[in-house]
């Protein structure tokens, strides 16, 4: 599961106008192609045809929408899309592209569950399936280690003790979620808060 | 509100669970395990690493795990239950705030926020890791196949792809 993170280099920015509004048939397909497409997440591929393709939001734009949907909860590109479908052509818009980028895959998904209960016990699969799981673990580690290294860097003891801390907290004393981000949520935010006040006084 | 049926139970915690993952899917993974190996005894710690293992090589955003864990708890109703459960209401919650902060606003809230969740995101990330690696590394070919995977991914920019299908081919193998 490969962050959706920060958007990817920037391209020198297309200066020409939007195209026309796409119409639901068009936000449907185009949704559920850059969700098939995107093996291991699905932004990259979301840029590429909201900015490039289509030329339905400027990179500006683009940006703007993502930094929206990366601070709400949730899983970011289903956001991202609801968010660009309702600006595009409004609620109907909105549903038009979360359909197109959820039906497909999650049918695709059922299929597999299908097969996995009914096949999962064969000895190939097991192997082939523990053998997909390690690299997929190492996949993640790397994420981590991408996303740890500008903290590392800067050395930012705040940043760095609020991560050690819900790391211990849900991976280690696997304590509930909700209550481990009720409490570092608002400890985050506050301290952060003050740090700023402290640098700008 | 029948605390036997399945799919209630299914709807309520994804739904509850997608109110409380900050920094996307990978970081709700931890307590996706926790609710469904350990507090209801949904999947066993296999079928779970499994069940991440698809996500990660089938199309489509990696939050639909969710719709493997669905599907074993309640068949194909379940794997939709949990599906939208965890898709429509950030998505919802995500149109109202778009609507409202229609006009770019000077305010420095927002990117003060997301600068104090980025430290919160990686911590749950890296937990997930953990996690993950307990459940998965279970022999030392294992832990090197994974230790392997995170050295070349985070040096090279290869397409993760095929180093998912490099691991089958070693598991196909029995090499781990």
């Amino acid at each position: 599961m490969s962050p959706d993170s920060a958007p990817a280099a920037q391209e020198p920015d297309i200066p020409t106008a939007h195209a026309a509004p796409p119409g639901l048939l068009d936000l449907f397909l185009a949704f559920a192609r850059m969700s098939l497409a995107g093996f291991g997440g699905v932004l990259v591929f979301a840029r590429r045809a909201i900015v490039e393709q289509h030329r339905w939001m400027t990179a500006d734009e683009f940006n703007e929408t993502f930094a929206l949907c990366h601070f709400l909860p949730g899983p970011n590109i289903v956001n991202l899309s609801v968010v660009f479908g309702s600006r595009l052509r409004g609620i109907a818009g909105g549903v038009a592209a979360f359909a197109g980028l959820l039906l497909p895959p999650t049918l695709i998904m059922t299929v597999l569950a299908i097969a996995y209960a009914r096949f999962g016990d064969l000895d190939v699969l097991r192997r082939s399936l523990a053998g997909i799981s390690c690299a997929a673990v190492g996949l993640l580690i790397a994420v981590v280690f991408r996303m740890m290294t500008p903290l590392l860097k800067r050395m930012d003891p705040l940043a760095l003790i609020l991560m050690l801390g819900v790391f211990l907290a849900i991976g280690v004393l696997r304590l509930p979620l909700p209550a481990v981000l009720l409490v570092a949520i608002p400890v985050s935010i506050g301290a952060t808060y003050f740090l700023r006040r402290k640098v700008a006084a | 509100m029948n605390a036997e049926n399945p799919i209630w139970a299914l709807i309520s915690t994804f739904g509850l669970m997608s109110l409380f993952a900050v920094g996307g899917a990978a970081a709700a993974v931890p307590e996706m395990h926790r609710i469904a190996v350990e507090v209801h005894h949904w999947m066993t710690d296999k079928q779970f690493s499994d069940a991440y293992a698809i996500a990660q090589l089938s199309p489509g955003p990696n939050v639909l795990i969710v719709t493997l864990i669905g599907y074993a708890v309640a068949g194909i109703p379940g794997a939709l239950a949990a599906t939208l459960a965890m898709c429509l209401p950030t998505a919802l919650l995500a149109y109202y705030v778009s609507r409202l902060l229609n006009r770019p606003s000077q305010s420095r809230w927002p990117g003060l926020i997301q600068a104090a969740l980025v430290p919160l995101s990686i911590g749950l990330m890296a937990a997930s890791a953990l996690i993950l690696v307990q459940s998965t590394d279970r022999t030392i070919a294992a832990l090197l196949l994974t230790a392997m995977v995170a050295v070349i991914a985070s040096v090279s920019r290869i397409n993760p792809l095929w180093l998912l299908l490099a691991g089958g081919l070693f598991g196909f193998a029995g090499i781990v």
